[in-house]
């Protein structure tokens, strides 16, 4: 009961913070808050029993992703009082995708229970069997390094690709739209 | 999860509709981490003391999203960076305003 007490309570300040991050124009604010929202959502996943998880998360998500970010916002004008954009429509997007998650959630197995299918198939193997084939007790490590390996290595290739793109991006000078502009013009 | 969506469309800031796209990803995470919890378990790291451990696989799968989520949101933002070069500006309806002008 506790578990559910201490998640109800963190998911409420997620909604709070998300509020905010919809309502403040400074961007650095927005960043701010960001930082905020994964922070407690590492809380949530050690609530859920996944430490790993909320280790990369906090040291990831909240971390390197922030710093990126306030990287960014540095270079970049301040935000101005957005008016907002298709109100209408969004609203009545977001208002249906709520009531088909909502009917999706009612056939789901209710929340920490043991015989719900996720946790009758190839995990009870992984779990029984990855001690004395690694020798590591983690069994998350063992599945993300040597059960999925490939898996993790395909994820190296999608980081490796976005950091390319990155560096292509900010390097480039030829990208610049205006110079394109007046060759058209003086063609 | 719901709210990030509705960030993404209604806002006019492009950094704004990144954090959106953030907040939309790590509340599908939170859903997913949610499936592994079994009641009673503790973390998957075996040990003599308890023999219920909550399911691992979601928690991999996780592992990987989430560092793939921070690299599109790298690139996103070195997107808008060039965006801002060109343009001057970072907001959806000064931008059109320019491209409106340049083709007139």
């Amino acid at each position: 009961m506790n578990f559910l007490i201490i998640n109800f309570f963190l998911i409420s300040i997620l909604l709070l913070t998300t509020f905010y991050i919809f309502k403040t124009t400074s961007l650095i604010s927005v960043v701010a808050l960001t930082g905020i929202f994964t922070l407690v959502c590492a809380a949530i996943y050690v609530n859920l029993d996944a430490v790993d998880v909320a280790f990369t998360e906090a040291a990831v998500g909240s971390g390197i992703s922030t710093i990126l970010m306030v990287m960014a916002v540095a270079k970049l004008p301040e935000g101005k009082k957005n008016e907002l954009l298709n109100l209408f429509p969004s609203i009545l997007l977001s208002v249906s995708i709520v009531i088909v998650l909502l009917l999706i959630i009612t056939n789901l197995p209710l929340l920490g229970d043991p015989n719900a299918p996720i946790h009758l198939h190839v995990t009870p193997e992984y779990i029984k069997e990855s001690k004395s084939i690694f020798h590591i007790p983690n069994v998350v490590t063992n599945i993300l390094a040597s059960y999925r390996g490939f898996d993790t290595l395909g994820e190296t290739i999608v980081i490796f690709t976005a950091g390319l793109g990155v560096i292509v991006l900010l390097t480039s000078n030829t990208l610049n739209r205006k110079t394109k502009f007046k060759k058209k013009v003086k063609k | 999860m719901v709210s990030g969506l509705f960030i993404i469309i209604t806002s006019q800031n492009y950094i704004k509709k990144i954090v959106g796209l953030a907040i939309f990803q790590t509340s599908v995470f939170v859903f997913f981490v949610s499936l592994a919890k079994i009641i009673d378990g503790t973390a998957p790291i075996l040990n003599s003391t308890n023999d219920v451990y909550s399911n691992p696989l979601p928690h991999v799968l996780i592992l990987t999203a989430i560092v793939v989520g921070v690299a599109t949101s790298a690139l996103g933002l070195a997107i808008v960076l060039q965006i801002y070069k060109n343009y001057g500006s970072i907001e959806e309806n000064e931008i059109k305003k320019v491209e409106l002008k340049e083709n007139n």
